[in-house]
C-alpha cells in the first residue's frame, strides 16, 4: 500500500457524516476546522489516522472525523493509545483531550505516556472549566472560581499543562489557541512530525461556561500585547513592533523588559532543542495565567527514542538470539522426563 | 503414608515401600524454602512419582526474622500412583526454626514425622516464636516422631572448603535439609547438583557451598544412624508421553503464548504487577521472539486500557491481575463489551476483600467477573481446573475471545498459580485452530461484474461496524491501516448495524438484548458439562469449579472406595453454562457445591435452574481438605438413606 501515492483528498473527504454537535460558537469548532483542513496537507492517508479520546466535549472529535476512531472512557485515552501505538506503529494516533480528561481523571496516564515518549500526539483542549457536566470548575481553572461546585470559590491550585508536560519529561510540548487557525495547524503538524510523544495545549472559549477566560491573550484587540510568540532561534520579541522582550538574569529568572532600554542583545533567544528543558519550564511559568502576557508556540523539540520502537527492536533481537518463536521448544523448557 | 513393604538398606537401616508421602518444608522467609521444595519436587517429577505442590508464603517479603509471621513452608505429595491434591496434611514436617515448628505442628497428624534444624531452638528464638517452654524438652511433641538435626553446625563445617565465612555458609542449610530429605526417600541427587550450578552459575563460592551442603545433607542421613529406615516411593504409571512438571502461571503463559499462535495474531500484555499475577507478566516478557510485547503499566486500568487498544489494532489484547486490579478495570471490561473487541482479562483469585490475603487462595471473584460493570454488560468466563489445566483454559478463553470478539474472563487462582503438577505435553498439531479473520477492505466493483454499474465502477459499500455475523452474532474485526473500513465506535450506545451513535430507546433494548443473546449463544459452542458417575447410581452430585477440582475428585474416590456412589460434575465455563447443565443437576437428589467463598456458583444454579443446591464453603486462604469434602457427602448420603425409611409426612418435617 505504502508505494501508492497518497490520494489528493479535501476537508470534506476528512468529514464523517455526522452532525457536529457542540454548542453553537464554541471553540472546539475551529479547531476540528483547522484539523480537517491541515489533514489534506499533510500527505497522510485516512484509514492509517486514528482519534482517540475519553470524555468531556472535546472528546466527541473523532466522532466528526472520517478516519478511524474511538470514543473511549474519561481519562484512559492516552493508555488505549499507547497500546494501540506500540502495536501498530504504521499508524497515526492521536489522542484528542480535555483539561478535565487529561489533568484530573486521566493525570497519570498523560504523565506516563509522555514519559515513555510512545508515538502518539495529544491534544488537550483548555477551556479551564468542565463543560459536559455543565459547569464546575476544572484542574485548570484559577483559585477563587465561582462555579456551581464552588459557590465560594475554588481552593486548589491550577496545573499549568505545559509545566506539568515538561515535567514528564515530555520530548515535545506546545501552546496554541482557538483565535489563530494557521498557528494550531503549524502547531499540530510539528507535534505530528515528532516522533515520541508530543503534547499541544490548545487554549480553547467555552463560551457557554467559561466565556472569554482567556480573551486578554487570544483576542485580536489585546493579542499584540498579551501573546509572546516563540520562534527556535529567535529573540523572545512580543508588542507593537516588537517593543517587549524576555529577559534572562545571571540566576536563570525570567522577566519582561522593554528592549529601548538594553537593546535585542540582551533578549533571550529561544531554544526549543536545548537538552535540560530548564529554559522551557522557565517559559511555561512566565505567565501565572492568561491575564499576563503568555508564550505561545514550541516550547521544547527534543529528540528522543519513542518506547514503540525501543519495544520493537527487543522484539528483533529477540528473535535475532533466539529465532523465531518454537512452540515445541517452549514447552519443552523446562526440565522434562518421558515415559514409554 | 502408607507402609506396605520392607526390606534393608545397607548395614542396619531398613527400607520401607510406601505408596505416597506428603512433606512439608517450613523455615524463615529468608531460608529459601521454596526452593528447597522446587528442587524436591524436581528431583521427584524426574524419578517419575505423580506429585501436586502447595506453596504457602507470606505477603512480607522478609517479615521480622523468626517470628510466626515471617513462616514461609512448601508441601509437596508425592506417590506411586495417580494423585489429585497436594495432601490434606503432612507425613513429614521439616522445620528449620522454632517460628516454622509452631506453625505447623498443629497439621502434623498423631505419628507424623518431624525434621528440625536443633540449632535454631535456642532461648531467644523460642521467644520470638512465641514458646514460653522448649518444645524439645516439654514433652509437647511427644505425639510425633522427632529427629533433631544440628543443621546449622553441619552446614558451616560441610561449607570449610570453600572459604566462605560461616555466616555466609550457614545460608546454605536449607540444601542440607534438601540433601537429608533427599536421602530419606532415595531421590536422585544429580538433578540437584546440576541445578545448583546453574542456579548460582555466577558465584562459584555458592555454587560450592550449596553442594556441599547438599551432599552433607545426604550423607549425614547415611552414615548418622538417627534414622531407622528409608523410604522409597516406586515411579507412578503415567501414560506414554513426554512430561514437565508445571505451575498454573507458567501453564497459563505458555497458554496464551499458544493461543496467539493458533490464533494467528500477537500478544500485547498491559499489566501492573501484583501477587500472585505477576509471574505471567514475568514469562510472557521472556518471550519476546514470539512476539509478544509486554507493557508493565503505569496502573491497572492502563494495563487493560492498553490492551484495549491494542486489540482495536488488531492485537490479542490481554491483561493480567488479582482482585484489588479487577475493581479498577471494571470500567474498561464494560467498554470492551460495547466495543465488541477481543480482549483477555485474567484474574488470579486470592483471598479478599481489599487486600485480603494477597499470597492466598481463593475463589471469590466469580460473580465481579460475572456481574461486576454497571449496565447489563454480559462477559464469558473460563475457569482453569488445576496448574497444568491452565495451558487449555487460556487457549479456550482466547477462542472465545477471537470468535465471539468479546472481553473474556480468565478465572485462576492462588493455589493454581503456585502449585505445580507433572503435565503431558501436548502434541502441537493436536491443539486447536482458533485461527481468526478480519474484515477485508471493500472492492469496488466494475461494470462488467452484472452488478449494474454502467459506467465507471460502482462505489465500495458503506462499512457497517456492527453487521453481526448470523450464526455468531460477532461483529467484524476491522482494523485500522484497511483503506475503505474507518469507522468510529465508542462507549456511546451505537445504532444496530451502523454503530452510530444513537439514544433511541427501541434500539437501546434492542442492543442489550444483541448483546446478551451473543454470549448465551456461546453455549452452543462449548462441550456439555462433563458428568462422573460410575455406575449411574449415584444421589448425590458433587457440582465444583476452578481449582475445587483435585479435591473434590479425591474425595469421590474415597467414597467409591468404601462402596458408596456419589457423581461429580465439574465447570470450566461459567458464563455461558453447558447447555446440558440444568438437566444434570435435575438429576440427583442432592447437589453439593464446594467452593471458596460464601456461595458464588451456588447463588448462580439456584438462581438460573432452580435447584436446591447446598454449600459446601472454605475460605482460609489455602485449598480444600479431602477429607472435609468426604465427610459432608457421606453425611448427606446418610441423611437420604435415614430420609429412605421415613414416610413422606416424615420427610416432609426432617426438611
Amino acid at each position: 500500500m505504502t508505494d501508492v501515492a497518497v490520494p489528493i483528498t479535501t476537508r470534506k473527504d476528512w468529514s464523517s457524516d455526522q452532525d457536529v454537535r457542540w454548542c453553537p460558537g464554541c471553540g472546539d469548532y475551529s479547531i476540528l476546522a483547522a484539523m480537517q483542513s491541515l489533514l489534506p496537507e499533510m500527505g497522510v492517508r485516512r484509514e492509517n489516522t486514528v482519534f482517540v479520546s475519553g470524555i468531556g466535549c472535546a472528546a466527541r472529535f473523532p466522532y466528526y472525523m472520517n478516519t478511524y476512531g474511538m470514543h473511549s472512557i474519561h481519562g484512559r485515552a492516552p493508555a488505549i493509545a499507547t497500546g494501540l501505538a506500540v502495536t501498530r506503529p504504521d499508524l497515526d494516533v492521536w489522542v484528542v483531550s480535555g483539561d478535565g480528561d487529561a489533568l484530573s481523571i486521566g493525570g497519570n496516564h498523560l504523565i506516563h505516556a509522555l514519559r515513555r515518549n510512545v508515538n502518539i500526539t495529544i491534544l488537550l483542549f483548555n477551556n479551564q472549566i468542565y463543560g459536559l457536566t455543565k459547569g464546575q470548575y476544572s484542574p485548570t481553572s484559577e483559585v477563587g472560581k465561582v462555579t456551581k461546585s464552588t459557590p465560594f470559590g475554588s481552593l486548589d491550585t491550577p496545573f499549568n499543562p505545559v509545566s506539568l508536560a515538561l515535567g514528564a519529561e515530555a520530548s515535545f510540548v506546545a501552546r496554541t489557541h482557538d483565535m489563530d487557525r494557521k498557528h494550531m495547524q503549524e502547531m499540530f503538524r510539528r507535534a505530528h512530525d515528532h516522533r515520541g510523544a508530543a503534547l499541544v495545549e490548545v487554549y480553547q472559549n467555552c463560551n457557554v461556561f467559561n466565556d472569554g477566560a482567556f480573551d486578554e491573550v487570544t483576542g485580536k484587540a489585546t493579542r499584540e500585547e498579551m501573546l509572546i510568540p516563540l520562534e527556535h532561534g529567535q529573540p523572545i520579541r512580543f508588542g507593537a513592533d516588537g517593543h517587549r522582550g524576555v529577559r534572562m538574569n545571571e540566576q536563570g529568572h525570567l522577566s519582561l523588559v522593554e528592549v529601548a532600554d538594553l537593546g535585542e542583545q540582551a533578549l533571550l533567544v529561544h531554544d526549543e532543542a536545548r537538552p535540560d528543558p530548564d529554559l522551557a519550564f522557565a517559559l511555561s511559568r512566565l505567565a501565572r495565567g492568561p491575564h499576563e502576557p503568555t508564550p505561545m508556540g514550541v516550547f521544547r523539540a527534543v529528540e528522543r527514542p519513542d518506547y514503540g520502537s525501543q519495544v520493537d527492536s527487543q522484539l528483533l533481537d529477540a528473535q535475532a538470539r533466539k529465532g523465531p518463536g518454537d512452540l515445541e521448544a517452549l514447552l519443552r523448557s523446562g526440565t522434562t522426563w518421558t515415559v514409554d | 503414608m502408607t507402609s506396605t513393604t520392607e526390606s534393608t538398606h545397607g548395614t542396619n537401616q531398613k527400607i520401607q515401600h510406601v505408596d505416597r508421602v506428603v512433606i512439608r518444608f517450613a523455615g524463615d522467609s529468608g531460608d529459601g524454602m521454596q526452593v528447597t521444595g522446587d528442587q524436591f519436587t524436581n528431583e521427584s517429577a524426574i524419578f517419575g512419582n505423580d506429585l501436586s505442590t502447595l506453596p504457602n508464603f507470606p505477603a512480607e517479603i522478609r517479615a521480622p526474622a523468626g517470628t510466626m509471621a515471617g513462616v514461609s513452608a512448601f508441601q509437596v505429595h508425592i506417590s506411586d500412583h495417580d494423585i489429585l491434591t497436594p495432601g490434606d496434611a503432612p507425613n513429614i514436617l521439616v522445620a528449620m526454626n522454632p517460628a516454622a515448628l509452631r506453625a505447623n505442628v498443629g497439621d502434623l497428624p498423631v505419628g507424623g514425622t518431624i525434621v528440625l534444624n536443633s540449632d535454631a531452638f535456642d532461648e531467644r528464638a523460642l521467644g520470638k516464636a512465641g514458646y514460653t517452654a522448649d518444645p524439645l524438652t516439654d514433652g509437647s511433641l511427644s505425639s510425633f516422631k522427632v529427629y533433631e538435626v544440628p543443621m546449622t553446625t553441619l552446614t558451616i563445617e560441610a561449607c570449610k572448603p570453600t572459604g566462605a565465612r560461616p555466616r555466609d555458609a550457614e545460608r546454605s542449610k536449607n540444601f542440607f535439609a534438601l540433601g537429608l530429605v533427599s536421602w530419606l526417600y532415595q531421590r536422585p541427587t544429580d538433578v540437584t547438583e546440576q541445578w545448583i550450578g546453574v542456579r548460582y552459575g555466577t558465584n562459584q563460592i555458592v555454587v560450592d557451598a550449596n553442594r556441599l551442603a547438599f551432599r552433607a545433607g545426604y550423607n549425614f542421613g547415611e552414615t548418622a544412624e538417627l534414622f531407622d529406615s528409608v523410604y522409597e516411593i516406586a515411579p507412578a504409571e503415567h501414560e506414554p508421553g513426554t512430561y514437565t512438571n508445571i505451575t498454573g502461571n507458567t501453564a497459563l503463559a505458555w497458554g496464551l503464548i499458544a493461543a496467539a499462535q493458533l490464533g494467528g495474531v500477537s500478544i500485547f500484555l498491559g499489566s501492573y504487577p501484583i501477587t500472585p499475577a505477576s509471574d505471567i507478566l514475568h514469562e510472557l516478557s521472556k518471550h519476546k521472539n514470539f512476539g509478544v510485547r509486554t507493557l508493565q503499566a503505569e496502573d491497572e486500568i492502563a494495563g487493560i486500557g492498553a490492551a484495549l487498544g491494542a486489540a482495536f489494532g488488531g492485537a490479542l489484547g490481554i491483561t493480567t491481575t488479582s482482585g484489588p486490579g479487577i475493581d479498577l478495570k471494571a470500567e474498561t471490561v464494560g467498554l470492551a463489551v460495547s466495543l465488541e473487541l477481543p480482549l483477555l482479562i485474567v484474574d488470579i483469585q486470592r483471598g479478599g476483600p481489599s487486600t485480603g490475603l494477597p499470597t492466598k487462595t481463593e475463589q471469590s471473584d466469580l460473580l465481579h467477573a460475572m456481574f461486576g460493570r454497571h449496565g447489563e454488560a454480559p462477559v464469558p468466563i473460563v475457569a482453569a481446573k488445576t496448574p497444568a489445566h491452565c495451558f487449555e483454559a487460556a487457549i479456550e478463553a482466547v477462542r472465545i475471545a477471537l470468535k465471539y470478539r468479546t472481553p473474556v474472563y480468565l478465572l485462576s487462582d492462588g493455589y493454581l498459580a503456585n502449585g505445580s503438577e507433572p503435565w503431558r505435553l501436548p502434541a502441537i498439531e493436536d491443539l486447536p485452530d482458533i485461527s481468526t479473520t478480519f474484515a477485508p477492505a471493500p472492492i469496488a466493483t466494475g461494470p462488467g461484474d452484472g452488478e449494474g454499474g454502467t459506467n465507471g465502477t460502482v462505489p465500495a459499500p458503506i462499512f457497517q461496524p456492527y453487521e453481526r455475523d448470523p450464526v455468531t452474532l460477532a461483529r467484524p474485526w476491522a482494523l485500522p491501516g484497511t483503506p475503505g473500513l474507518e469507522h468510529r465506535i465508542g462507549g456511546l450506545e451505537k445504532e444496530d448495524v451502523t454503530g452510530d451513535v444513537s439514544y433511541d430507546p427501541i434500539n437501546h433494548e434492542k442492543m442489550v438484548h444483541l448483546r446478551a443473546d451473543k454470549i448465551a449463544g456461546i453455549a452452543r459452542d462449548i462441550p456439555l458439562v462433563e458428568l462422573d458417575d460410575e455406575g449411574g447410581d449415584a444421589r448425590v452430585l458433587l457440582l465444583g469449579w476452578g481449582s475445587t477440582y483435585g479435591a473434590i475428585a479425591a474425595a469421590v474416590r474415597r467414597i467409591r472406595a468404601v462402596g458408596k456412589s456419589v457423581a461429580q460434575a465439574h465447570l470450566v465455563h461459567l458464563n455461558p453454562f453447558p447447555s446440558n447443565l440444568g438437566e444434570v443437576l435435575g438429576s440427583y437428589e442432592r447437589v453439593i457445591v464446594p467452593e471458596g467463598n460464601l456461595g458464588q456458583l451456588t447463588k448462580l444454579v439456584r438462581a438460573d435452574f432452580l435447584v436446591d443446591a447446598r454449600l459446601l464453603s472454605r475460605v482460609q486462604g489455602t485449598p480444600f481438605r479431602v477429607a472435609e469434602i468426604e465427610r459432608v457427602v457421606l453425611d448427606a448420603l446418610a441423611e437420604l438413606e435415614g430420609l429412605a425409611g421415613l414416610d413422606d409426612h416424615a420427610k416432609e418435617e426432617s426438611r
